[in-house]
C-alpha cells in the first residue's frame, strides 16, 4: 500500500447562516495516496470544488481536519499555509489563469519567483519544464498566442515547476475539446504522475475517466461511492 | 523580493495602454503642480529683486512697508540713530523710487531708480560695461541690462535720457541677479542724485541698510530699531514679508493653492482610477497568485511597488517637462518669472507620494479582499 498523501476526516463546510445557509460538505472522509490519480466527480453543486479547495488549503472547513503528509494544514497560520501551498501543492485552474502580460516562460516561473529564487534561474528552470510539456519553442510568446491545449500545458508546467507532492486539477478539460483534453490527461498520467506524487482531479468529463486510479462520486456534499478505474 | 518586484514591474509595464495612461495622468498632474508653483515662486523672487540685488544683511524700514517696491520715506535721524546702535558695524541710506524717462524718440518710459549711498555705494551692481567710479560724474546713471533694457532703446555708455526733466547720462551697463516684477527698467545712481532727480517727499530715506558686527547682534539691532518705532528685517525676512504680501493680501496665494489642489485632485483621480481599473482587470490573477501561495505582504509589496514606480516615474517626467518648458520660455523671455526650487520639488514629491499611497491603498484593499476560493469557483 502506498503512503497516504492526504487524509481528510469529518469535513463539513457551509456558506451563509440561518435560512440562507448552504451545506457544501457533509462529514466527508477521504484518503488519497501517493502514486494515484484520484478523480472527484459529481453533478454541479455537489461540493467537488469546495472539497478540492478545503483539501488544498484554500478554504477553511467549518469542522474536520486535513492532514497532508501528517501535517494538519488547517492548524497552520496564514503565512505557513501560504508556504504550504507554494511548496507542496501545484494548481491547475479551470481557466488556466495565466498572466497575459507575461510570456510563457515567465508564467511558468512564477512559483519559483515567489519562492525567492533568482529571476534568471527561475526562467531557465521554467524553460526546462516547458520542454517537458513540449512547448520549449513557445517560451517567449504571450499565452494569448497559444491554443487552449497549449495554455493548459503551460498551466501544468507552472503547477509542476516547484516540484509539488500534490497536484490539484480543477476541471482540467473544461476549456478544451475532447481530443485535446484526452491528450492532456494522458500526458499528465504518463509524465507527471509517479509514486511520489498524488494527483487530485475534479471533473465532469467522463471521457477522461480512463486515466483515474480511483473515482470518488459526490452528491449533496457527501462522498457517495468509490469506483476503481481500469487503469 | 527582487524577483517579485520584477514580476510586479513586468505586470505593470507590459500593460502598455494602462501604464501609458497612468504615466500621462501623473505627468500632467505633476507638470501642472510644478508649473503653477514655480511660476508663483518666480513672481515672488522677482518681487524681491531689489532685496536680492542689493544684498544688504539688515533692512530698516517704516513698519507700513509690505514689499520692497512700496517704500515709505524715513527722516534722516533714523539713519543717525541706527548708526549709533549697539552691534551695528555700519549703516547707509538707500533710495528707491519711480521716475519717468523721456527717450530719444520722444516717448516716455517708467523707470525704477535706486540711489546708493554716495560714500560706500553699498549694493552696487556688477558692471559689464563702464567703471563704477563714473557714477560720481555729472548726471551719471548706470542702467541694468535685463529683459526691460530694450524699453530704454538699449542705451550704450554715453547715451543720454531725460529723467523727470533732468539730463541723465548712462555711464555703465550693469548685470543683476534678478529682474524686477513690474516690467520697468532699473537705473542706479547715487543717493544724493536720486533724491535730487525724483519727486521729493518730506522724508527721503527709503531704507537704511545695516551690516551687523556679528550675527549675534542681529536680534539686538532689531530690538533697538523697534524701540525707535521702525522695523528691521534680515534679507530673508524681508523677502518673506514681500512673499507673504503677495500670498495673503493679493489673492495670488489662494489662486495658486486652488490651482495646485486642482492639479493634485486631477492627478489623484486619473492615477487612482486607472490603477484601480488595472487592479480590477488583474484581480483573478492576483487571486491565482494567492492560491498558488503568495503571502499577503508580498502582494501588498507588489502593488505598492507598482503604484510607487508609476507615481515617481510620472513625477520625474512631470518635473522634466516643466523644466523644459521654463527653459524654452526663457529662450524668448530672459526674465520669465518661473523657477523650480527645492521647496516646490519637495511639495510635488509629497503630493505624488500621496497619490501613490492612495492608489496603492485602493488596490491593496481590493486584492486583500479576494478569496482564492473565488478562483476555483470561477
Amino acid at each position: 500500500m502506498s503512503q497516504v498523501a492526504i487524509r481528510a476526516k469529518g469535513l463539513a463546510k457551509w456558506f451563509g447562516e440561518g435560512e440562507a445557509r448552504t451545506q457544501a460538505l457533509r462529514d466527508v472522509d477521504l484518503e488519497a495516496y501517493f502514486g494515484e490519480m484520484v478523480y472527484i466527480v459529481g453533478p454541479s453543486g455537489s461540493g467537488k470544488t469546495t472539497l478540492l479547495s478545503v483539501l488544498s488549503g484554500i478554504l477553511k472547513p467549518n469542522s474536520g481536519s486535513v492532514l497532508v503528509e501528517s501535517v494538519d494544514i488547517w492548524s497552520l497560520g496564514a503565512d505557513d499555509l501560504a508556504d504550504f501551498r507554494l511548496n507542496k501543492i501545484g494548481f491547475v485552474f479551470q481557466d488556466f489563469h495565466l498572466f497575459p502580460r507575461l510570456n510563457t516562460a515567465e508564467n511558468v516561473a512564477i512559483p519559483l519567483i515567489l519562492k525567492r529564487k533568482d529571476w534568471d534561474e527561475s526562467i531557465h528552470e521554467a524553460i526546462n519544464y516547458l520542454e517537458i510539456v513540449g512547448l520549449k519553442g513557445r517560451a517567449g510568446l504571450p499565452p494569448v498566442k497559444l491554443s487552449g491545449g497549449e495554455q493548459q500545458r503551460v498551466a501544468i508546467a507552472r503547477a509542476m515547476v516547484s516540484k509539488p507532492d500534490i497536484l490539484i486539477m480543477d476541471e482540467p478539460t473544461a476549456s478544451l475539446d475532447g481530443d485535446t483534453g484526452n491528450a492532456i490527461l494522458n500526458f499528465v498520467h504518463k509524465n507527471i504522475l509517479n509514486e511520489n506524487r498524488c494527483i487530485v482531479v475534479v471533473t465532469h468529463d467522463s471521457r477522461i475517466y480512463e486515466f483515474a486510479s480511483r473515482i470518488l462520486h459526490m452528491e449533496d456534499g457527501r462522498l457517495t461511492g468509490v469506483e476503481k478505474s481500469a487503469v | 523580493m527582487k524577483g517579485i518586484l520584477k514580476l510586479a514591474y513586468k505586470l505593470l509595464v507590459n500593460d502598455k495602454a494602462k501604464f501609458t495612461a497612468l504615466l500621462i495622468g501623473i505627468t500632467f498632474a505633476v507638470y501642472l503642480m510644478m508649473f503653477v508653483t514655480s511660476m508663483f515662486v518666480g513672481v515672488l523672487n522677482h518681487a524681491s529683486a531689489t532685496v536680492i540685488n542689493i544684498g544688504a544683511s539688515i533692512w530698516v524700514m517704516d513698519p507700513a512697508v509690505q514689499t520692497v517696491s512700496n517704500t515709505v520715506g524715513m527722516p534722516d535721524y533714523v539713519l543717525d540713530a541706527v548708526r549709533s546702535m549697539q552691534g551695528v558695524k555700519y549703516a547707509v541710506p538707500l533710495y528707491s523710487g519711480g521716475a519717468l524717462a523721456k527717450l530719444p524718440d520722444g516717448t516716455y518710459q517708467s523707470v525704477n531708480v535706486i540711489g546708493l549711498d554716495d560714500t560706500s555705494l553699498l549694493g552696487r551692481p556688477e558692471l559689464s560695461l563702464g567703471k563704477i567710479e563714473d557714477i560720481y560724474a555729472e548726471s551719471a546713471f548706470i542702467v541694468v541690462r535685463d529683459a526691460e533694457f530694450k524699453k530704454l532703446e538699449s542705451p550704450a555708455v554715453g547715451s543720454e535720457l531725460e529723467l523727470n526733466d533732468h539730463r541723465a547720462v548712462i555711464v555703465g551697463i550693469a548685470q543683476v541677479a534678478t529682474s524686477g516684477l513690474y516690467g520697468t527698467p532699473t537705473l542706479y545712481t547715487t543717493y544724493e542724485r536720486a533724491a535730487q532727480y525724483l519727486p521729493n517727499p518730506r522724508y527721503t530715506i527709503s531704507y537704511v541698510l545695516v551690516e551687523p558686527k556679528s550675527l549675534a547682534d542681529v536680534q539686538q539691532i532689531k530690538q533697538q530699531v523697534k524701540a525707535l518705532g521702525y522695523l528691521a528685517l534680515t534679507k530673508q525676512e524681508f523677502m518673506q514679508r514681500t512673499a507673504d504680501f503677495f500670498i495673503y493680501q493679493t489673492g495670488g496665494g489662494t489662486n495658486i493653492l486652488i490651482m495646485t489642489v486642482i492639479s493634485f485632485v486631477v492627478g489623484l483621480s486619473i492615477s487612482g482610477q486607472t490603477f484601480y481599473t488595472f487592479i480590477l482587470e488583474n484581480l483573478e490573477r492576483f487571486g491565482a497568485l494567492k492560491a498558488i501561495g503568495t503571502k499577503s505582504r508580498d502582494l501588498v509589496g507588489m502593488i505598492l511597488f507598482q503604484a510607487t514606480f508609476t507615481a515617481f516615474t510620472g513625477y520625474g517626467l512631470g518635473v522634466g517637462l516643466c523644466s523644459l518648458l521654463i527653459w524654452l520660455a526663457r529662450l524668448r523671455l530672459p526674465s520669465y518669472a518661473a523657477m523650480l526650487t527645492y521647496t516646490n520639488l519637495a511639495v510635488g514629491f509629497f503630493m505624488v507620494a500621496v497619490i501613490a499611497g492612495v492608489s496603492s491603498y485602493v488596490g491593496v484593499r481590493r486584492v486583500l479582499q479576494i478569496e482564492p476560493f473565488d478562483i476555483f469557483r470561477g
